[in-house]
Order: structure tokens, then C-alpha cells, then sequence
């Protein structure tokens, strides 16, 4: 048996197949993947995301702190609530892992990262807290659901009206505490939608109130294929500790402004400009694109990193990582099986709000 | 567990049917299209190809992950079955009216091999 989420009971009452994910169980579905995945970008759908973890930091230093620690600059928050994507890096530029970090106070912030890395992650922040007034405090007594699709924000206050006055103005990437709970309109699917970080004692009911709201439940299967369409990396598969975050699409969320902000691995990432880039590919003729297919271009080998099919575009799609100097439209093979097919080279993301882009 | 007492089976979930004129009909099983959850790609051997009994020829491919299909009995492919091709979802729609290909078994007995209805229950339970 491996960990479970405040919602596991949830899940098997509302029929999920579970799986390991991480050492969690997880459901992977509901019953349909692709009618989860439709479901989210046509209306609204729901995930129990509790097995990623919330990091609380608190103390005078900690804008200073997480400066230097993430990739990204935190110094560009600046209302209470906001919230910044990033990588946490090693000091040759590796992916440590990919975070969200919402600023609360300057002197308060939420760190959430990924299940599987969560126990490394805690043990570098702490590492690198040593000898400071930081206090870093993991939440495991939270629950974290998100709610997604265009109707996702309307059926949230359908469930929780009293939330409704809180959260209505809530611009994206922006989140607030209300009512013991924190509501961020952000998310992992290409869609709208709020993020939802309660009490572990209260998800169950939460879970009911969205459910009767009509907010379907999905599972990890539809969330893998919304965020793949949604052009966003899985940390593990599109990334990892042997590549930098320049290597894999992520050149926005490294802020090198600031020449005086001496980030952990900033000196390697500015030694040498990359060989590699993570890329978009559409697959031209039929078959379905997987992690770890063979791929062939003018410049030289590469791999996909993830692939599926995805169900908005109703085609293969995939994320590769090259030689460095692919222009978008150039085609490349692509070895499934015995055959090589053609595959075309684009930008993510590949849907965004219900639409395809590519 | 839908499990025709009709038809023969295959330890690895595909089912078998001889039809009047001694070809066998193949698909795989409703099991096996649960277990593989929405089909969205079909990978069909060509006609004419000859197959060993046990041997890959065909690929189901469902959001998740592809999984091979292998030759319940020995022979040459007669059909395809093109129109799931074009509409993989109809295997999991039904999975024993949705065939896949037909085999001209090389011997008559070659089914004899395969599991019966009850047989195939006890792997499939087990899976």
C-alpha cells in the first residue's frame, strides 16, 4: 500500500482506478480518460493534487532566501497572493525540481512541489535554511484540489458561495486566504480555473460540494494529456537533475536580470549556451507518440520526452529534446516500432482555453 | 466479466471464432479493452502476411500505452479489419463484435491449444 490522500476514500467510492504514482495511490481515471479530458475543456473537472507538497516559509530573510535558491526572481511579485513559477536548480544547472511559489508576506511564502520529489526538495531547502531564522514547515495536514475548465471558477461558487466575494476578482496566477482556506486561480491544464489548498478534514466534503456542483472528477491519465496539450513540462519525464531548465523549454522562468542575484546554478547555466532544446512535435502520419521514441534530424539524434494522444487535437503530440536550432515547421522522423514517421515541429503550447493552436 | 462461452481464447486476451469457411476471426477481449482503457490507435497486419501462432502482428494503442497483440494460431492473414481502423473507440464500444483480423489457420486443429470461456475467466482473474 503506498500513501494516501485525504480523497482516497473519495475516489474509490466514485469507481477510480488507482495506480502508483510516486509512491502515492492515485486515481488514474474514472472511468474514461477521454471523457475527463473533454470534460475539463468544455466545462469543468476536478483533481486531487494533495499528494504534491505545501512548504511553508516563513522569517525576515526569506526574499533574500529564495533569491538565491530558484531560478526564477520572486522579487517580480508584488501583490500579496501572487504567484511565480520556477526551477529549483543544482550548482551544474540540473533540475531539481519545478515549483510554484506564492508570496503571502514579505516575510511569508508557500512553496508547493512536485509528490516524488517532495522528501530531496524539504532536505536542499533545509540544507540551504542552515544557520538562518528560516522556518520551513511541510503541510502534510492540508488537502489540495484543483478545480479546472471554463466553468470551473462558476461551479466552485455554486459549491462555496461563501467564497464567491474573495475570490471573484482574482486575476491569473493570483491567489487569497478565505476562510481558513487558500484559493489560487492557477492550474496545470491550459484552462481557468482555482487551485484549492483546504484543511485534510474538510477535502471529502469539498470533494462532494464540487461534485454535486457538477464538477467531474478526473484522474492523473486526463491530467497528463491536458497539460501536454497545454505545452507545460512534467517534472521527471521532460526534465530532471541531468538537464537544465535552457535545455528544456523553461528559458522563461530564468530571470537573469538582476547581474548582482548569484542564483544556485546561474554560473553554469551562463558558461555555455545549450546544445540541446525541448521542442513541440505534431505527428504527420498516423500512430501515437510516446516518452523515449527515437528521433532523427538534420542536426542530429534526439528523444521525446512525453507523448500521447491528445484528445482535443485528435492527434499525436509530443515534447523532444534535439540538437539546438529547430525553427517550428521544419518536419523530423520520429522510429515507432519498425517504421519512421514523419512528425512536424511546433510551439507550445498545442491547445490553450479549448482551442487548438497547432 | 463478459466472456463468451462461443468463443476460444488466448492467454494474452485476444479472442478466436472460426467461421464457416475454417478462417479465424480475431479481437481482443472485453477484459483486455478495460484493462487498456480508450483505444485511439489500430495497428493492423497486412493481407497476406504469414503469422506463427504467438507471434506479434498487431498493435492497440489507448491514450495510456500501446500493447501488442499476438497470432492466436499459425496461418496466412486474410482481412483486416479496416473500418476499426478508421473508429478505434468501437473496441471498447464491444469488443467481441469489433474484430481485428482473420487468420487461414495452416493446420484445423490449431485451436485446439486455446482456452475455453472458463479457462480464459481464471486468467483473466488473475490478471
Amino acid at each position: 500500500m503506498g500513501n494516501r490522500t485525504p480523497l482516497y476514500a473519495s475516489h474509490v467510492a466514485a469507481g477510480a482506478k488507482i495506480v502508483d504514482f510516486a509512491g502515492w495511490d492515485m486515481p488514474i481515471h474514472y472511468g474514461s480518460q477521454l471523457n475527463e479530458h473533454h470534460a475539463v475543456r468544455a466545462d469543468a473537472g476536478m483533481f486531487d493534487v494533495s499528494h504534491m507538497l505545501a512548504i511553508d516559509l516563513e522569517g525576515v530573510e526569506s526574499t533574500g532566501w529564495l533569491r538565491a535558491l530558484l531560478a526564477n526572481d520572486v522579487r517580480k511579485l508584488g501583490l500579496p497572493g501572487k504567484a511565480l513559477y520556477s526551477c529549483m536548480l543544482r550548482e551544474d544547472g540540473g533540475v531539481i525540481d519545478d515549483l510554484i511559489v506564492y508570496f503571502l508576506s514579505p516575510t511569508r511564502f508557500r512553496i508547493v512541489v512536485n509528490a516524488g520529489t517532495a522528501a530531496k526538495d524539504l532536505q536542499w531547502m533545509q540544507d540551504h535554511a542552515a544557520g538562518s531564522d528560516l522556518r520551513l514547515t511541510p503541510r502534510r495536514d492540508l488537502a489540495m484540489i484543483a478545480v479546472q475548465g471554463p466553468r470551473a471558477r462558476d461551479r466552485c461558487w455554486d459549491a462555496f458561495p461563501a467564497s464567491r466575494s474573495a475570490t471573484q476578482a482574482l486575476a491569473p496566477f493570483q491567489g487569497t486566504e478565505t476562510g481558513g482556506w487558500f484559493v489560487a486561480r492557477t492550474g496545470y491544464t491550459g484552462e481557468d480555473g482555482f487551485e484549492l489548498t483546504l484543511p485534510a478534514e474538510e477535502a471529502a466534503g469539498a470533494w462532494q460540494a464540487l461534485a454535486a456542483a457538477g464538477v467531474r472528477p478526473c484522474g492523473l491519465g486526463a491530467r497528463d494529456t491536458l497539460r501536454l496539450e497545454a505545452g507545460m513540462n512534467l517534472y521527471g519525464q521532460d526534465m530532471d537533475e541531468t538537464v537544465s531548465p535552457l535545455e528544456s523549454g523553461l528559458a522563461w522562468t530564468v530571470d537573469l536580470r538582476d547581474p548582482d542575484r548569484r542564483f544556485v546554478g546561474r554560473r553554469a547555466l551562463e558558461s555555455a549556451a545549450p546544445a540541446r532544446e525541448l521542442v513541440g512535435l505534431v505527428l504527420e502520419d498516423k500512430g501515437v507518440l510516446r516518452a523515449h521514441q527515437r528521433i532523427f534530424t538534420d542536426r542530429g539524434p534526439g528523444e521525446t520526452t512525453s507523448g500521447s494522444y491528445a484528445p482535443t487535437l485528435e492527434r499525436s503530440i509530443a515534447f523532444a529534446r534535439v540538437p539546438a536550432g529547430c525553427r517550428p515547421g521544419e518536419t523530423v522522423q520520429v522510429e515507432i516500432r519498425d517504421k519512421r514517421l514523419t512528425a512536424r515541429v511546433v510551439r507550445p503550447p498545442f491547445a490553450r482555453h479549448g482551442k487548438a493552436l497547432v | 466479466m463478459n466472456i463468451p462461452a462461443e468463443l476460444k481464447y488466448a492467454r494474452t486476451h485476444e479472442w478466436a471464432r472460426v467461421e464457416a469457411d475454417g478462417t479465424v476471426t480475431v479481437g481482443i477481449t472485453d477484459h483486455a479493452q478495460e484493462a487498456l482503457g480508450d483505444i485511439v490507435f489500430l495497428e493492423l497486419p497486412d493481407v497476406g502476411r504469414r503469422v506463427k501462432a504467438g507471434e506479434e502482428c498487431a498493435v492497440v494503442e489507448s491514450v495510456k500505452a500501446a500493447s501488442d497483440i499476438y497470432a492466436p494460431v499459425g496461418g496466412e492473414i486474410v482481412a483486416a479489419n479496416l473500418d476499426a481502423v478508421d473508429a478505434p473507440e468501437t473496441v471498447n464500444q464491444d469488443a467481441y463484435a469489433t474484430w481485428l483480423f482473420r487468420i487461414r489457420p495452416d493446420e484445423a486443429s490449431a485451436l485446439d491449444g486455446l482456452l475455453d470461456a472458463a479457462g480464459y475467466a481464471r486468467v483473466a482473474e488473475e490478471a
